[in-house]
This record gives C-alpha cells, structure tokens and sequence, in this order.
C-alpha cells in the first residue's frame, strides 16, 4: 500500500522580476486504490504541482514536504523518484532526438526494474501495450516524440505508465487535445493501469469530460496555487454545470 | 533544433591570390607543392580563421623542426596487398591531388618518402597504424592508398600516440573499385595533428569513408574529392566527440568537375565542455559542381549536439553550382543542444543522469557508426566514446 502525501506545499519558479510564488500551500494525500482528479483553471497552477512532485529543476520548493511511503521525495534526484515509483505523464512530453523510442522505453524499464528485461518477454509486452493503446508498431523506431501529434504523445505518456508500472501516478492533462476516441483509448490505458493492482492515480484536468470514462474517488478543485475545495464526484457536476466562478471570483 | 546556415567565400591566403579580398570561389583554390608559395596565416584568411594557430606548434609558420618521425604500419600484408616505401618523386605520388594549404605543403616538402599501399582483387582488410613522434616532437608524414581497378577493399587508418604531426593521405581509386576507409584520429591528450587528404575517384569507382575523431588537442583534417570520371560515388561519413579544450576541425570540399557523379557528406559532432575549457568543433563542408559536372547528384549534412555549456560548433556548407543540368543538391546544417528538458524526461523515467547522456549520444552518433562494418572495431569506437563521456570533467 503506497501513499504519497504532500503537506504545505510551497513552490516558486524564478521569473526576471525574482522569485513568484506559484503554489501556496498545497495538502493532498493519495493512498494506492485511489483516484484523485485536480481540477482548475488554467494557471492556477496544476502542473507546477505535477512538476514540484517529479522534481523538475525549474520548480523550487520553499517549504512544505513531500513523500513517498514516508520517504522524502525532495531528497531524490528526479530518477530516483520515478524508480521510487512516481510517474508523470506530462502535459507536453518533450521531444528527445536521436533516441528511438523502443530504446528509450528499453533503457527506463532497465532502470525502473533495476535489471534489462529478457527481450523476448520485452518485445511481446510492449507490442501488446501498443495495440491496446492503438499505437502504431512503427512508432517504436521513430524518436521520442519527435514529430508525434498531440494525441500521439498523450497516447506515448501512457504507454510508459503501462510499462513502468509505477506505485502513484500523476497525470497532468493527458485529457487535453484528444478526440473523443483517442480519449477513450487514453481512458481505457489509465483504467487498465488502475485495475493492475494496488496503484494510486492524481488525475489532473481542465475538464470534466475524462471524469465520465475515469471516475474519480476525491475531487479536488485547485486556485490561486492551493486546493480550495474537495468532495466527491459530485464536486464534478457542479464544475461542470457552474464553472470556476465559485471559486476565482472570475468566469474561467 | 536551430536551423544555422552560413555562406564560406572560400578559401586560401595564397600569394597567387595576393591581395585583401580572400578568393571568392572553391574553384579558384590555389593549390602548389611548394610551401613557399604559400603566405603563412595569420588567422583571418578564410580557411585558417577558425584554427587557434598559437596551437599548431608551428607547423603552418615554418618554425616545426619537424624533427620526429610518424611511423607507418601496415597490419601484416595479405594476399592483394602491396606496401611499399618510395621517394616522394614517385611518379604516382601526388595523383591524389595537390597540397592546398601551407601545412600540407610544409608536410610535402618535408617528407623524403612515402608510403604506398596498393590494394588488388578482394583483400582481407588492412589496418594502418600511424603513430606520432611523441611529446614535444613533430613530424611530417605521406601516405597513398591505391586501388586497382575492379579491386574491393576496406582499409583502417588508426591515428595514435603523441606529438604533432602534419601530413599527407592521397586515396588513390582506380576505375570501378571500391574502397571502404575508416580513419580514426585516437590521439593522446598532447597531439595536434594537421591533415590533408586527396582523394581521386576514378570512373564508376567507389568510396565509403568514415572519419571519427575523438583524441588530440587540436586535429584539424581537410579532405577533397575529385573525380577523373563519371559514375563516381563519394560518400564521406565522419564523427567528432570534442571534450574540454579540444579542437576538431573538418573541412570538406567535393570537387565535381565530371558529369554523373554523386558525393553524399554527412558528419555529425558532439561536444561537451568543462568550465574554463571550451570545446569547439568546426566542419566546413564545400560543394563545388563545375559547369562540366552535368547530372551531379550530391548532398551534405551536419549535426552537432551541444552536451554542456561552454562549447562552440561552428558550421559552414557551402554549395556553389555552375550548371543549371543537376540530378539534385542540397545541404544542412543544424546544431542542437542537450538541454535540462530533455534530460528532466528521461530522468523522469527512472533513467540515470550519465545514462541518459549515453542513450542521446549513441543515438546520436548511431547513423555514422552503424557504417562501420568491421564489428571489432565499430565495438571499440563505441566504447571509446562511453569512455569520453564518462570524462565530465569539473
Ligand atoms: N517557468 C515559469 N516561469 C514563470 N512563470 C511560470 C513558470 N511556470 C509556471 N509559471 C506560472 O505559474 C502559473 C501556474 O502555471 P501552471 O502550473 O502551468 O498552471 P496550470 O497547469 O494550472 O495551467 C502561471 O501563472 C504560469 O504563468
Ligand atoms: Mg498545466
């Protein structure tokens, strides 16, 4: 059972008029199980909190801690923390060239796994993974996101989490930019993932549409950099039906 | 990836071209066996303006006693190979070509003889070791590889030890053979090695080559293709791994002057510095299409990948084309950089640092070494380049 439990979360970035505080005290438990959807609008500061988590260099945490199963993820370089068994799907993947993408999915199992998968096994499980994510076979010699569509990528997030199997998940708008189908592709990966075992989800969004395919056990609203709100699903409906208003001051 | 692009007015500060305005044209290249007959550089002309001089222990300026001596080994001979030390009066040396800058006429003057290594039928293939005079010595050095018509044959060039060595490759390629070379410049730290190589490729003949450089304190070679025929085929690969302080210099000119001919250039380079320490590569890459060279096919790349701060990739392609009947022509140039994105990705997956960095590079530089096709030592460049970027410096 992996929890991982943020507590009074403080972030800034450095901008050219100094340091900006970007998330203000942010309390979030996710325990293995459990669906959390983040929903705000945009700015608000969702990814800077996706990012703090996985440990991106540009994001400086001022106070507050994080952990992992009561280890101190602020201690981790940013691989040890996915091998720790944190992932991000990332709300814009970025494109690496020269490395394939079979490769690159080869080389992060090695390290998540702490041992190469036997190839044979290998190349079975990730063809399979492909096609239940509808991706192109071809896909595994061309390089990481180099030249992929939108979709293409959020599909290429998600083939990672099917094969890093990681303990919690965050994902930041894997929802965004998808069609209908590709969404539905998307939502069956991420529900495949949940149903895999003791595995804990922070399904970040905009809107509400993927919470019809992934049902959520919390939902938490973001503003402002810090949680205002939580309830259950039907914190939702009424996002859905309302807005942000009740929570910005402001039509989003 | 930023798109850089840039124009050489080429090349020479040649006496023949006296003067302020350097030579505006790769066909105007001032070419002579004798190094008198060249001014020495003072850094501005256009093909010396990149090289640190201060570095070149003196062989572009008359003042290398040239003092040491290169050796020349070729792995034992097969069946089909002949080597043999001539006088450079030879009548064949210097069918190759002829020297186009001071250095390589220095290194002309100064060598008594050279050594000739004619390739016939199918033979095994050959390895060359050429060795440098030691620390603190220069020397001079000639070399002619020949194939006989029709002849298949793979040759290794190994470039190693110390000191400073200026010298001479002529690749001699008769009608119809094929000839696939491999030149590695593995260079201790101390070396400065300045090379010229002259390439001749005779009708329908044909030339894989693959440069990789990763040793030496400055290494600075400059290949020219001609062709005596048509259906000639030139394809010039190369890799450079600079490190901290390193200079690599590769400068290219494809000379087609006969129709129906194709060159296919393309080099790639990685650098990574240290503070204090820069890393700087610079590849110049010359089409030339004569107005005689009607149906010229031809195309030239580089690609440097920036692994740190502190590290400079100059690159100049340059195409001048005087026929309006080509099969086609193009190049590019891009220089990317290694950046904290793409490394926070791959971290994010669990991937380490250092194996991160490998993954790019080998991926990188997969392209030029998958052309290797001796598995032995394809291996053994790969492992020397895990080995450079193992090297961090501070
Ligand atoms: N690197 C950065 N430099 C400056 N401002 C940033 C940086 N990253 C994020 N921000 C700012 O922080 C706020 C929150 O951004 P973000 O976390 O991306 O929000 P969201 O994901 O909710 O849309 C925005 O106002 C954004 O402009
Ligand atoms: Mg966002």
């Amino acid at each position: 059972m992996s929890t991982l439990e943020i507590k009074d979360l403080h972030v800034s970035v450095a901008t050219d008029d100094g340091a900006k505080e970007i998330l203000k005290g942010v309390d979030l438990t996710v325990r293995a199980g459990e669906t959390h959807a983040i929903m705000g609008p945009n700015g608000s500061g969702k990814s800077t909190l996706a990012y703090a988590v996985a440990g991106h260099p540009k994001y400086e945490i001022t106070s507050g801690s994080v952990a992992l199963d009561g280890e101190d993820v602020l201690e981790m370089t940013v691989d040890e923390r996915a091998r720790a068994g944190l992932f991000l799907a990332m709300q814009y993947p970025v494109e690496v060239p020269g490395v394939s993408t079979a490769n690159f999915l080869r080389s992060a199992a090695t390290a998540v796994r702490g041992e190469a998968p036997k190839l044979r096994t290998w190349v079975k499980e990730v063809k399979e993974a492909m096609s239940d994510l509808d991706i192109d076979p071809a896909f595994a010699e061309r390089n990481v996101n180099e030249g992929f569509s939108g979709g293409e990528k959020k599909r290429h997030e998600v083939l990672q989490l099917a094969l890093l199997k990681p303990k919690i998940a965050v994902l930041d708008e894997t929802d965004s930019g998808l069609d209908v189908d590709a969404l539905r592709v998307v939502s069956e990966g991420v529900n495949r993932f949940r149903a895999s075992g003791d595995v804990g989800v922070l399904l970040i969004t905009h809107y509400t549409r993927i919470l019809q395919h992934i049902t959520p056990d919390v939902v938490h609203v973001f503003a402002g950099g810090r949680i205002v709100e939580s309830g259950g699903p039907e914190l939702a409906h009424e996002l859905e039906k309302s807005g942000y208003v009740r929570f910005t001051g402001a039509a989003v | 990836m930023t798109e850089v692009a840039g124009l050489a007015p080429e090349l020479e500060g040649a006496k023949k071209g006296q003067g302020e305005s350097p030579i505006a044209s790769a066909s105007e290249r001032f070419t002579s066996y004798d190094v008198e007959a060249f001014e020495v550089p003072g850094g501005r002309e256009e093909n010396w303006r990149f090289t640190p001089l201060r570095r070149l222990r003196g062989l572009h300026d008359g003042t290398a006693a040239f003092d040491g001596t290169a050796t020349i080994a070729v792995s034992e001979a097969a069946s089909g190979v002949r080597v043999e030390t001539v006088a450079t009066d030879d009548p064949r040396i210097g069918q190759g070509g002829v020297p186009a800058d001071r250095v390589a006429a220095a290194a002309w003057s100064a060598s008594k003889d050279a050594t000739v290594v004619t390739l016939d039928g199918a033979p095994e293939p050959v390895t060359i070791t050429v060795t440098g005079p030691g620390e603190g010595a220069t020397a001079a050095g000639h070399l002619q590889l020949r194939t006989a018509p029709h002849a298949a044959a793979t040759v290794v060039v190994e470039y190693r030890g110390s000191g400073a060595l200026a010298d001479n490759v002529e690749v001699v390629l008769g009608d119809g053979s094929r000839l696939t070379l491999v030149v590695t410049t593995e260079w201790a730290d101390d070396a400065v090695h300045v090379g010229a190589q002259h390439i001749s490729v005779g009708r329908d003949a044909t030339l894989r080559a693959t440069a990789v450089a990763l040793g030496g304190d400055l290494v600075r070679i400059s290949p020219t293709v001609n062709y005596r025929g048509p259906g000639g085929d030139a394809e010039l690969a190369g890799l450079g791994f600079a490190d901290a302080g390193q200079h690599l210099e590769q400068r290219l000119l494809v000379d087609h002057s006969v129709p129906n001919c194709t060159s296919n250039v393309l080099y790639k380079n990685a650098l990574q510095s240290a503070k204090g320490a820069t890393a700087h590569t610079v590849w110049i890459g010359d089409v030339l299409i004569r107005a005689a060279a009607e149906n010229t096919q031809t195309f030239e790349l580089n690609r440097n990948l920036v692994l740190t701060e502190h590290a400079r990739a100059d690159s100049v392609p340059n195409l001048e084309i005087e026929t309006g009947e080509i099969a086609g022509a193009g190049h590019a140039s891009a220089t990317g950089r290694f950046d904290d994105e793409q490394l926070f990705y791959l971290q994010s997956r669990g991937i380490p640092e250092d194996v991160a960095r490998r993954l790019v590079v080998r991926g990188f530089f997969g392209e030029i070494l998958s052309r290797i096709t001796l598995p032995e030592l394809r291996e053994r460049l790969e492992a020397a380049i895990e080995a450079e970027l193992a090297v961090t410096g501070a």
